[in-house]
């Protein structure tokens, strides 16, 4: 009841808060991203549509660096688990992250899924999200890098139509490019046009995992990106 | 459809935000073009979510902002549907804003 003259309304009083509403989501990625940090793990969060090339990207990645221990990745689906099981068959440690109806991974999905998961000699960690181009793009998961796959048969505009996804890229792979040759209607250059629009430095790479195109120039990449972080390479060498 | 996600940790913000006994009115949010949030589909998850919850007899005001690019060294804007690069000094352009998903504000009855 106000106060001032008993006329029946209430006071309303506000409250200034300025908070990211995903503010705890990003808590727990920090926490995730420390306990990269502290392995000097490299993490990419592995985006794009469902069968644009994700998992097929990894094992690529595998076949090139001859499996071993240094891989492990987490594979997000509504159901199955059978990008792990391809993935555990190219030589890549791995876990099943299934969210039932939700359309994306969040950090404490990421964060639960690390829980009992041998983290011992990795380097690179992968975390192939559920295939979608909208919603993964929101939150953080404690990853180094975002890598999104886009494959040449999903269309030359599909960066415009999915601008918050690529504007959060920090590379593209452009996938499957072994089937331009299928693709009469589909031409490289206004896909880099488009990443150009809603990129503003796209980094891409084209590759085809089928037969190995570009394979090379990810390696480098991830290499160096890695290297870059504190305490590895070079750069961690001087400090 | 992460607007549901994203409304059941509005909820969860403004109940860490306000006295339990509090009656909240109105909450501000402030949302980015790019921020990947549709903002008709969060007010419909907001409507069906609040039921119940320490927001169900508030409104929700959004204010959407739009997504603004700029020059990191030279300020200058970028034109909607251009390339993100400076157009004076080819410089990669920098979001100045429209990726916000914020509560801004909380309006609490008082009597």
């Amino acid at each position: 009841m106000c106060q001032d003259c008993g006329c029946g309304d209430v006071n309303l009083v506000p409250l200034d808060v300025q908070q990211r509403i995903l503010s705890r989501n990003d808590d727990v990625a920090a926490h995730n991203r420390e306990h990269f940090g502290e392995r000097a793990i490299f993490s990419v969060n592995l985006m794009g549509s469902p069968g644009a090339g994700k998992t097929a990207v990894l094992e690529a990645t595998a076949r090139a660096l001859n499996g071993g221990r240094k891989l492990a990745a987490f594979a997000g689906d509504l159901a199955t688990d059978n990008d792990a099981a391809r993935l555990e068959k190219a030589g890549i440690r791995s876990k099943a992250i299934t969210t039932g109806q939700a359309c994306h991974l969040d950090a404490e999905m990421v964060h639960h899924a690390l829980h009992h998961f041998d983290l011992s000699g990795v380097e690179y960690f992968f975390i192939e999200n559920v295939g979608n181009l909208v919603c993964p793009a929101v939150y953080d998961l404690g990853q180094s890098v975002n890598v999104v796959a886009l494959s040449v048969t999903e269309g030359e505009d599909k960066p415009l139509k999915y601008p918050t996804m690529f504007a959060k890229a920090d590379l593209v792979l452009l996938t499957k490019v072994d089937l331009l040759m299928h693709l009469p209607y589909t031409r490289v250059g206004p896909i880099y046009d488009a990443l150009g629009k809603v990129m503003p430095d796209p980094q891409v790479i084209s590759m085809s995992a089928y037969d190995n195109v570009g394979v090379d120039r990810w390696i480098e990449w991830l290499t160096a990106r890695r290297e870059a972080l504190p305490g590895v390479g070079l750069a961690g060498a001087r400090t | 459809m992460h607007e549901y996600s994203i409304i059941q940790s509005l909820v969860d913000s403004v109940v860490a935000a306000v006295p339990r006994s509090a009656a909240v009115h109105r909450i501000d949010v402030r949302i980015g073009e790019l921020a990947g949030v549709d903002c008709d589909l969060l007010a419909t998850a907001y409507d069906v979510f609040r039921t119940g919850t320490i927001c169900e007899r508030a409104s929700m005001q959004i204010d959407r902002v739009p997504a603004v690019w700029s020059c990191p060294d030279c300020g200058t804007e970028i034109a909607r549907g251009s390339a993100l690069r400076c157009p004076a000094c080819g410089q990669p352009a920098r979001l100045a804003s429209g990726d916000e998903i914020i509560l801004q504000r909380i309006e609490l009855e008082v009597s």
